[in-house]
């Protein structure tokens, strides 16, 4: 099988093996199609006994869920000095809420973001907070319903790598990122509005 | 006005490339209906009753005459001869095909225009003064940050999947044209005390389902901040606002539920490691975007020159209710009504957009304006010549002379276009008009705005008219509710329901029994909305409902 993950502006094998949650019996509340677990709900999805019930590799490069992570921090010390734990959250957690147990999250080689639905745009201000506000420097990558219409928009919104959804092909999706060549505003990937960078 | 440098231009061209590709992709079933929605929608197209529907957009409100040709143009050859102006200062094509869509956009780049951002979750086109750079009233011409913001939010990568629409409006002058208050975010440009432009900024207000007057978010902005504190803004609603539920996913709600406090803090956390960032407005960008609107070449040393028409009454009630006065002495703005009785409001054919281009080109330096009460305007009109030009745009039933008017109705589409309504607008609109053709009446009757929507979308802005209809669905059967006591502009308020909806048979006689009332109780000179806000709501209700069978 081809690789779905497109990392700066190729396709490239996947070397990460993204830990899955523990299933659950928690019921997702529906409400028109859409999963109501977003931020003002107050609903703490995942749920803590779902965090617990995580169970992930003991060798090689893994995604943690952020709170399972958060969870085993401390015997995990030694795996992330050797660059072997990412973390991943959905969109509607709140990294903020960690980043002060964690410290730098430049430890983590790589930050993974899920989008459960291609019209959730949150992961853009995302994106832009963790290159922004948080600085980090390393690999920045899009999970879930990631297609080739967002990721223009992605990558201006920092993210440096895109896991195309399994059923569309990624080298199709490539041709996204050259969808504009010279955006007006500055943004993660090119600071500089355009009358900066260029003479008008 | 503004013009495209390569920049500009190819940003524009690329997008006609991507949307004719995402077209292609969608009609060869590459992309589903839902996924190919939002990326339509992001371009101005809805699919409509009828037919796409696509909008397009007129930044603030400024059209060049080959610009507004090319819109006539474009109405004859890919739709039926016309185009509906809308409330947010655009043009709407009703029946348009689906597969036309980008030899449209690509003759639209053509003369630096296009749809990117006219509808969909993203920020749409930046509104303001229909008078701006021209009125005398006016405090900072607000084109200038128009421009500036409107480069900066398009194509915004951050921003182009909100959790809903999102509408900026700017105003530079004394009383406020462009509703600041009823928009997501509002500006309103002053100077301070130290001699330095700056913005006054509003948030969450909106019409639609929920209506909310904008709150003061900052009360003293300086001008080259504007662009990061809305992106402040903008990031705490990306992130925060609800996505769960359509209704309740507007700023507005979000403001309201915080509190406007607690979402102050909000912003101004984001604001703080931002502010002072690279997308700080400098002086040599302000003054770029600047030169693009200096003043057009004004006759010099002319007088005021109204030449006396005295026994034409038709011109005078024109020269008095659609122009009015200008910073430049011996100049006018004239505004072309598009309410004559019979058409639908803000409805203009082929014909009549022709004849506007070719009419700006001959006498007001080739411009246009475009308002949201959805009329046309000439804003440079020398005095001396205006009657030349009455006659002339008379022949195109350019010149009804109901400006501000009760017949000068701001109308949405309604039932016979819209899937969205409970009622037909258009035809309470005219049956309206129909009632009220006599001019002395009118305007006898004075100031007044009556707006009218088909659902509570509220894209009439009934909410905010003097008078406001809006339909709504009873057991199947179109009814229409009123309200009173809204108002736009600085003293925005909100619009009360009077009672029980009405028929649309019943809807000009309850206007006239409304309009009895407002004249047999009104003091010298009190226009209709003093005089609801000074009397009340009772007098009205007694009347209409003292012998109604009315009960829905
Ligand atoms: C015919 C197709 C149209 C459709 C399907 C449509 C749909 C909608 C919807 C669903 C809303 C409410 C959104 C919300 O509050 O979240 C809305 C608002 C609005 N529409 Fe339309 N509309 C249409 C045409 C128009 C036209 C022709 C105009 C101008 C005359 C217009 C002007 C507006 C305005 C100004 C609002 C803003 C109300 C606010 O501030 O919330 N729309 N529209
Ligand atoms: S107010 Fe309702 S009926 Fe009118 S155009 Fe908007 S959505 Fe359609």
């Amino acid at each position: 099988m081809t690789s779905q993950l497109i990392k700066g502006k190729d396709i490239v094998k996947d070397d990460w093996v993204i830990t899955e949650l523990a299933e659950t019996e928690q019921v997702i509340r529906m409400q028109a199609g859409k999963v109501v677990a977003f931020k003002l709900s107050g609903e703490d999805y995942p749920a803590s006994k779902q965090v617990k019930e995580t169970i992930f590799s003991d060798t090689g490069k893994v995604l943690l869920p952020l709170k399972v992570f958060m969870l085993h921090q401390e015997k995990l010390k030694e795996r992330l000095a050797n660059e072997e734990i990412g973390i991943w959250f959905s969109t509607h957690e709140e990294i903020h809420k960690f980043t002060e147990a964690i410290g730098d999250l430049n430890h983590f080689p790589l930050i993974a973001i899920h989008v459960e639905k291609f019209a959730d745009g949150r992961i853009f201000s995302i994106g832009s907070q963790l290159r922004n506000k948080y600085n980090f420097k390393n690999e920045l990558r899009a999970f879930g319903d990631v297609l080739r219409d967002q990721i223009f928009f992605l990558k201006r919104s920092g993210f440096d790598s895109y896991l195309i959804r399994e059923d569309r092909n990624a080298k199709d999706a490539i041709k996204g990122l050259n969808d504009f060549s010279d955006p007006y505003q500055g943004a993660s990937d090119i600071l500089e509005p355009v009358w900066k960078r260029r003479k008008r | 006005m503004y013009k495209y440098d390569h920049i500009d231009q190819k940003i524009v061209n690329e997008r006609v490339n991507q949307y004719q590709n995402q077209l292609n992709r969608y009609l060869n079933k590459e992309l589903s209906d839902e996924e190919f929605r939002p990326l339509r929608l992001q371009n101005g197209l809805y699919i409509q009753r009828h037919a796409p529907m696509l909008r397009v957009a007129i930044p603030y409100g400024l059209l060049s005459s080959k610009q507004l040709y090319k819109l006539a143009d474009i109405a004859d050859k890919y739709d039926r001869g016309y185009g509906h102006f809308s409330t947010r200062q655009n043009i709407q094509f009703n029946w348009p095909k689906l597969e036309d869509t980008p030899n449209i956009l690509r003759e639209l780049a053509e003369v630096e225009m296009h749809a990117i951002q006219t509808s969909g979750n993203c920020i749409r086109n930046i509104t303001t003064d229909q008078f701006a750079g021209v009125t005398d009233d006016e405090i900072i011409d607000p084109r200038h940050i128009a421009e500036i913001i409107r480069q900066w939010s398009t194509f915004h990568p951050e921003f182009a999947l909100l959790p809903r629409k999102f509408k900026i409006a700017i105003t530079g002058s004394s009383k406020d044209r462009a509703l600041v208050q009823c928009h997501d975010i509002g500006l309103e440009f002053f100077i301070n005390t130290n001699n330095k432009m700056s913005i006054k900024v509003w948030v969450g207000g909106g019409l639609g389902r929920t209506p909310i007057i904008g709150s003061v978010i900052k009360n003293e902005l300086e001008w080259e901040h504007i662009l990061t504190y809305c992106e402040a803004i903008l990031r705490v609603y990306n992130l925060y606002g609800r996505r769960d539920n359509m209704y309740k996913a507007r700023i507005k709600i979000l403001v309201k539920s915080l509190g406007i406090e607690a979402f102050k803090k909000l912003v101004e956390d984001e604001w703080r490691y931002i502010k002072n960032g690279p997308n700080t407005i400098n002086v040599e960008e302000l003054s770029r975007v600047k030169k693009y609107f200096s003043e057009p070449d004004y006759k010099k040393d002319i007088k005021n020159n109204l030449k006396d028409h005295g026994s034409n009454k038709a011109f005078n009630q024109w020269l008095s209710r659609s122009t009015k006065g200008h910073k430049k002495t011996g100049y006018r703005a004239v505004t072309f009504s598009l309410k004559e009785t019979g058409c639908a409001p803000g409805d203009a054919s082929s014909t009549q957009m022709k004849a506007v281009s070719t009419l700006a080109d001959a006498y007001s330096f080739g411009e246009i304006r475009v308002s949201h009460e959805q009329n046309l305007i000439l804003a440079d009109v020398q005095e001396d010549r205006l009657y030349e030009l009455w006659i002339k745009a008379k022949e195109y039933h350019l010149v009804t002379p109901n400006i501000g008017l009760l017949t000068d109705i701001i109308c949405c589409p309604g039932g016979d276009f819209c899937s969205l309504a409970n009622a037909k607008s258009i035809p309470i609109a005219q049956s309206i008009q129909d009632l009220f053709d006599d001019m002395d009446y009118l305007h006898d009757i004075g100031d007044l705005n009556l707006n009218i929507s088909g659902c509570m979308n509220a894209c009439g802005h009934h909410h905010v008219g003097h008078i406001g209809i809006l339909g709504v669905d009873k057991d199947g059967s179109e009814w229409y509710q009123v309200t009173l006591g809204g108002n736009q502009g600085n003293f925005a308020s909100i619009g009360k329901v009077i009672g029980p909806s009405f028929s649309a048979e019943e809807m000009p006689v309850i206007v006239k029994k409304i309009i009895e009332v407002y004249l047999n109780n009104r003091q010298k000179e009190e226009i209709f909305i003093d005089c609801v806000s000074r009397i009340g709501l009772e007098p009205f209700k007694n009347y209409i409902y003292k012998d109604s069978e009315v009960t829905k």
